[in-house]
């Protein structure tokens, strides 16, 4: 029998410039089943799916192409309007919700219901008269449907979390004809508990005869209520699963995949003699409040002369343990360095006792972009060891050619391709700003070294400069490395050991060779194996 | 949990919170206090003088609302329609249009060219969100320019213009322009007694136009409502007339200005019998407690009481309102409360709250923001209509140019903010702006034994106030984020989101 699909999306493409964000991808959904959609970061699911919504982010970078059918027609979404008429809601990850409004308010949010007065038949539609009442009671409706107690009058404001995630539900779920449901990433920020009952929600949902898209990475929670998958991998498709026929480490090595590229050629000889009880760093019970990032309760260590690599997929926290030894945001536990405790709390500490930091935002945090490529590199050191400064008396100049030599030496040693220690950094390429960055760590004379998501939008072939470079300074200065990167890929060219997090905590230590289903569980929050310390 | 005990708890908690919230309006009552106490002056003068002032700059104020309910901040671009409503008068006066029918023709003329000029202005507006402040004011600025421009060499030099009011030269306008005899007062001497008949006319008409409307489109009808509505109607009417033909009724409210104590014995009286209604409704609903009825029926005491303690009736007795211009304030109020009853309004609100949300609701922003500033420019040409006709003489070239800031400093110190503005913080905010403005040079002429400083302390009170009322709301939203953190999670929202919108798909 022919299987009923709501939505088949065939022989989806789309770039962004030069790089290619998805290849001929396919996506089928059946009415009434929950149709998960998995990946790791990058893979393409949101690009996907802001394709699917008819997101202006895809329409002004020059469209895409392929063919969607929905409810057995061939359409042409070209702004959210046309999907939501059609019948597609979607269910944001972030919220798409007015704190200053009402439950009500929000639910019925630009589809207010209104009443025709005597000033909206001459002035027109939008003058006519809100009907409070009829539209609190759509929102009651919808809100019992899906079992969310509360009163529709209450503001948003102050809400917990969990709530708003269902009254972003109520909401679509109120809209006439809703044929297909995209909830995106729903339980990342949900507690257990919610999680649970959203999951359940959804499944009422769909029982109800609508499609749902359900985009995750948590493999535990597909194999609970989907029905069907698709894998996504770089942009690829890699497979359509029944759920039923599948097991958690199929799906896990599915998403991760054996990537063939080989990215790092040559670094030098290995001479370097790695001791287990000679260790450089040690995190205790560390947790960070970083916003989207929170580590909650890591314990590592880092022995000198390695490189670690800190992997796991976006929001589970790896880059918080960076900005928390920082100290760019708040945290606790203890950070050990040679022995010697870190006040985290002290902005600078970590800069004094010769942490080197490369920021993953590069252009908001890592580099002065209006300033020119010198001062960039020479900045820290200024600022942290008074070096490149010339005294007079009291006032302390900056020593100008001191900083060019220093610059230019740094430009031909990394090879960063510009005008002159003069240029803007603004200006540069990624893969150069990216240059400047080491630089200027490397200004520092780091005892260590930590760069979170180095290779973040930069081509591939400033991508393999970069990792070598790493390489090269791990084998011939023996400086201790600690690599954040969101590409596994890259984390096993080059570590010695990488560490996954998930959910802020530590799910396992493996070695770069491990298997990929070991990857795709720790990664995917199941604690499974992995030699641990 | 002791629901009491929180109770108790949160009383001594809220009243400290009440007391945060209002902190701006605190510190102005406690300043005009003080200055009062300096200035020591006829507190009859300050009251009559605080009135007038009321009357005349109400409007202008209340057309700052619905650009701050759109998210457009202070609309420091109500100096436009300013200038259109003088550019009105110059023509109308110059044809000889005298007394209402000469301010209404200006009032007809002026709106069709702020509309054009609110266009303009929430095209740039959207060019320049998240600055439509600092744009407001610079383009207050420029277009104070070209209106000088226009008043001193088009007008007469380009379009033929032959009037007493010319320079000598040939063209150019004369510093000041005057409205004696034409439009001065021309809405303020209308009486109250035509008010009313004027507001009962239209009460019935449009009672009766939405009934004969709601009809024809089968919306639901509450007829004693409407019952109610047109014999009130009626009764005024018939009041209206009648009083003219009894002496006394004709002498309390058949005069151009209606003297304070008349309003206030009357008013107060209405008051008492609308508590005392509203508290028996609430009775047979079977509802407990006095409710805000009783409040309503005690201030109309008060307002009573006054007219029979002498240095109060005193008092009373040298404020004069003009009718029509509180009436006319009252539309303000009323139409500023419609509008965001109306989906339009509704969508305003959601822009001004977040643009992304509203866009992704299927709202169309920029047409919003320009509608909202198109109805901002036309109040504030109004409202400077208004203000004119009660000054009676005005600065050819530059009465425009502190419209905005005296009508921004008047609502925030009403206790709006950049984000939320509503009309009893505008009404609250006039009285306490202007009674600073009155008093304040007084205080400092005393002080400083010298008159000539009295502007000087005005232009001074306007800008220290926006600061200082600024620097204040800032400090409210910091204190809320400490203890609530609802506020920082948002930011915290709005700084991922944005980083995402960078980086397309990063967080897939």
């Amino acid at each position: 029998m022919e299987t009923n699909y709501v939505l088949k999306m065939d022989n989806i493409s789309k770039r962004y410039g030069e790089s290619r964000v998805l290849k001929d991808v396919q996506l089928h959904v059946a009415a009434g089943e929950i149709h998960a959609l998995m990946g790791e970061n990058g893979a393409g699911k949101s690009t996907l799916m802001n394709v699917l919504f008819g997101m202006p982010v895809i329409h002004s970078t020059g469209g895409f192409e392929g063919t969607i059918e929905f409810a057995g027609e061939r359409v042409d979404i070209s702004s959210p309007q046309k999907a939501m008429e059609l019948g597609i809601g979607m269910v944001h990850q972030e919220f798409m919700l007015i704190p200053g409004f009402t439950v009500v308010e929000n639910i019925k949010l630009g589809r207010e219901i209104t009443t025709p007065t005597i000033a909206s038949s001459v002035f027109g539609a939008s003058l006519e008269k809100l009907d409070r009442s009829a539209m609190a009671a759509d929102a009651r409706k919808a809100l019992d449907t899906i079992g969310l107690g509360i009163g529709e009058d209450q503001l948003v404001r102050g809400m917990p979390v969990g709530y708003m995630q269902f009254i972003e539900i109520a909401r679509e779920i109120d809209k006439t004809g809703m044929k297909l449901l995209i909830f995106d990433e729903p339980t990342a920020v949900l507690t257990e508990s919610e999680a649970d009952r959203l999951l359940e929600t959804m499944q009422l949902i769909a029982s109800k005869g609508i499609a749902i898209i359900f985009i995750t990475h948590r493999i535990d929670e597909v194999i609970r209520v989907s029905d069907s998958m698709t894998v996504l991998r770089d942009g690829s498709f890699v497979s359509r699963l029944t759920t039923k026929e599948s097991t958690a480490a199929q799906i896990a090595e599915l998403m991760i995949g054996r990537k063939v590229e080989k990215l790092v050629d040559d670094v030098g000889e290995d001479t370097r003699s790695i001791q287990d009880d000679d260790i450089m760093l040690r995190l205790t019970d560390f947790h960070v409040d970083m916003p989207g990032e929170r580590v909650r309760g890591v314990d590592l260590t880092l022995r000198r002369g390695e490189i670690l690599g800190i992997g796991g997929l976006a929001g589970q926290g790896k880059v918080g343990i960076s900005n928390g030894i920082l100290g760019l945001y708040p945290s606790r536990g203890t950070v050990e360095l040679d022995g010697e405790k870190i006040d985290t709390a002290k902005l600078g500490e970590a800069l004094k006792k010769r942490i080197a930091f490369v920021s993953e935002d590069r252009r908001g945090v890592g580099l002065l972009l209006e300033e020119s490529i010198q001062e960039n590199i020479a900045f820290t050191s200024m600022q942290i060891q008074n070096r490149f400064l010339k005294n007079y008396g009291p006032v302390k100049l900056m020593d100008k050619a001191g900083i060019r030599a220093h610059a230019q030496e740094m430009i031909e040693k990394l090879d960063i391709r510009c005008t002159g220690p003069d240029q803007y950094v603004g200006r540069l390429s990624g893969g150069n700003q990216q240059k400047v960055c080491l630089a200027r760590a490397l200004t520092m004379n780091p005892a260590l070294l930590i760069v979170s998501e180095p290779t973040r939008g930069i081509d591939i072939g400033a991508k393999k400069l970069v990792l070598e470079l790493l390489g090269k300074m791990n084998r011939e200065q023996g400086m201790t490395i600690i690599m954040i990167s969101s590409e596994l890929n890259e984390l096993r060219s080059l570590c010695d050991r990488i560490a996954i997090v998930s959910d802020g905590k530590l799910t396992g230590i493996f070695a770069p060779d491990a298997s990929d289903a070991e990857y795709g569980m720790a990664m995917s929050g199941m604690k499974k194996g992995g030699e641990t310390q | 949990m002791n629901k009491n005990s929180v109770a108790g708890n949160n009383s001594g908690e809220s009243l400290k919170r009440a007391l945060f919230d209002n902190k701006v309006i605190i510190m102005l009552v406690v300043l005009c206090f003080a200055c009062i106490l300096i200035a020591d002056t006829n507190v009859s003068y300050i009251a009559s003088e605080v009135f007038t002032r009321f009357g005349r700059n109400t409007c202008l104020v209340l057309a700052l609302i619905i650009p701050c309910l759109a998210g457009l901040g202070m609309n420091f671009g109500i100096v436009i329609g300013a200038t259109a409503a003088q550019i009105a008068i110059f023509w109308v006066v110059h044809w000889g249009f005298t007394g209402i029918f000469g301010f209404l023709l200006c009032v007809v003329l002026c709106t069709p060219l702020a509309l054009v000029f609110g266009y303009l202005l929430g095209k740039l507006y959207n060019k320049t969100k998240g600055a439509e402040m600092i744009t407001g004011l610079v383009l207050g600025f420029f277009a104070d320019g070209l209106y000088r421009l226009f008043v001193l060499y088009i007008i007469g030099g380009v379009i033929p213009y032959d009037d007493p009011n010319l320079l000598d030269r040939g063209f150019g306008l004369r510093n000041a322009f005057d409205l004696t005899g034409n439009i001065k007062y021309a809405l303020d001497d209308i009486s109250f007694l035509t008010v009313l008949a004027l507001v009962s006319i239209l009460m019935i008409l449009s009672t009766l136009a939405v009934s004969l409307h709601d009809k024809k489109k089968g919306n639901p009808m509450d007829s004693k409502k409407i019952g109610i509505r047109l014999v009130t109607g009626a009764a005024v009417l018939v009041f209206s007339f009648v009083a003219r033909m009894i002496p006394i009724t004709n002498q309390l409210f058949g005069g151009t200005r209606l003297i304070f104590t008349d309003a206030a014995l009357f008013g107060g009286l209405g008051l008492i019998l609308y508590g005392i209604m509203g508290f028996l409704i609430r009775r047979s609903k079977g509802e407990k407690g006095p409710g805000k009825a009783i409040g309503t029926a005690v201030l109309g005491g008060l307002l009573m009481a006054g007219t029979v303690i002498a240095p109060v009736r005193e008092i009373y007795q040298s404020i004069q309102l003009p009718a029509a211009a509180y009436a006319v304030i009252c539309i303000f109020c009323m139409f500023n409360n419609w509008i965001t009853n109306t989906r339009l309004g509704q969508n305003m609100r959601t822009v001004g709250q977040s643009r992304s949300v509203a866009t992704s609701a299927g709202i169309n922003v920029d047409k919003t923001r320009i509608i909202a500033t198109c109805i901002s420019t036309v109040l504030a040409a109004w409202g400077q209509m208004i203000f004119l006709q009660n000054l009676g003489t005005f600065n050819t070239v530059q009465q425009q140019s502190n419209v905005g800031l005296y009508a921004v400093a008047a609502i925030l110190v009403g206790g709006a903010t950049v984000q939320k503005a509503n009309n009893k913080q505008a009404v609250i905010g006039v009285f306490l702006f202007h009674t600073l403005f009155v008093v304040a040079p007084l205080a400092a002429t005393k002080v400083v034994g010298d008159s000539a400083i009295s502007e000087y302390i005005r232009m001074f009170i306007s800008y220290g106030i926006i600061a200082v009322s600024l620097a204040m709301h800032a400090w409210k939203s910091a204190g809320g984020n400490k203890n609530k953190g609802a506020d920082a999670q948002t930011a915290a929202a709005v700084a991922v989101t944005s980083g995402a919108s960078d980086l397309p798909d990063s967080s897939s």
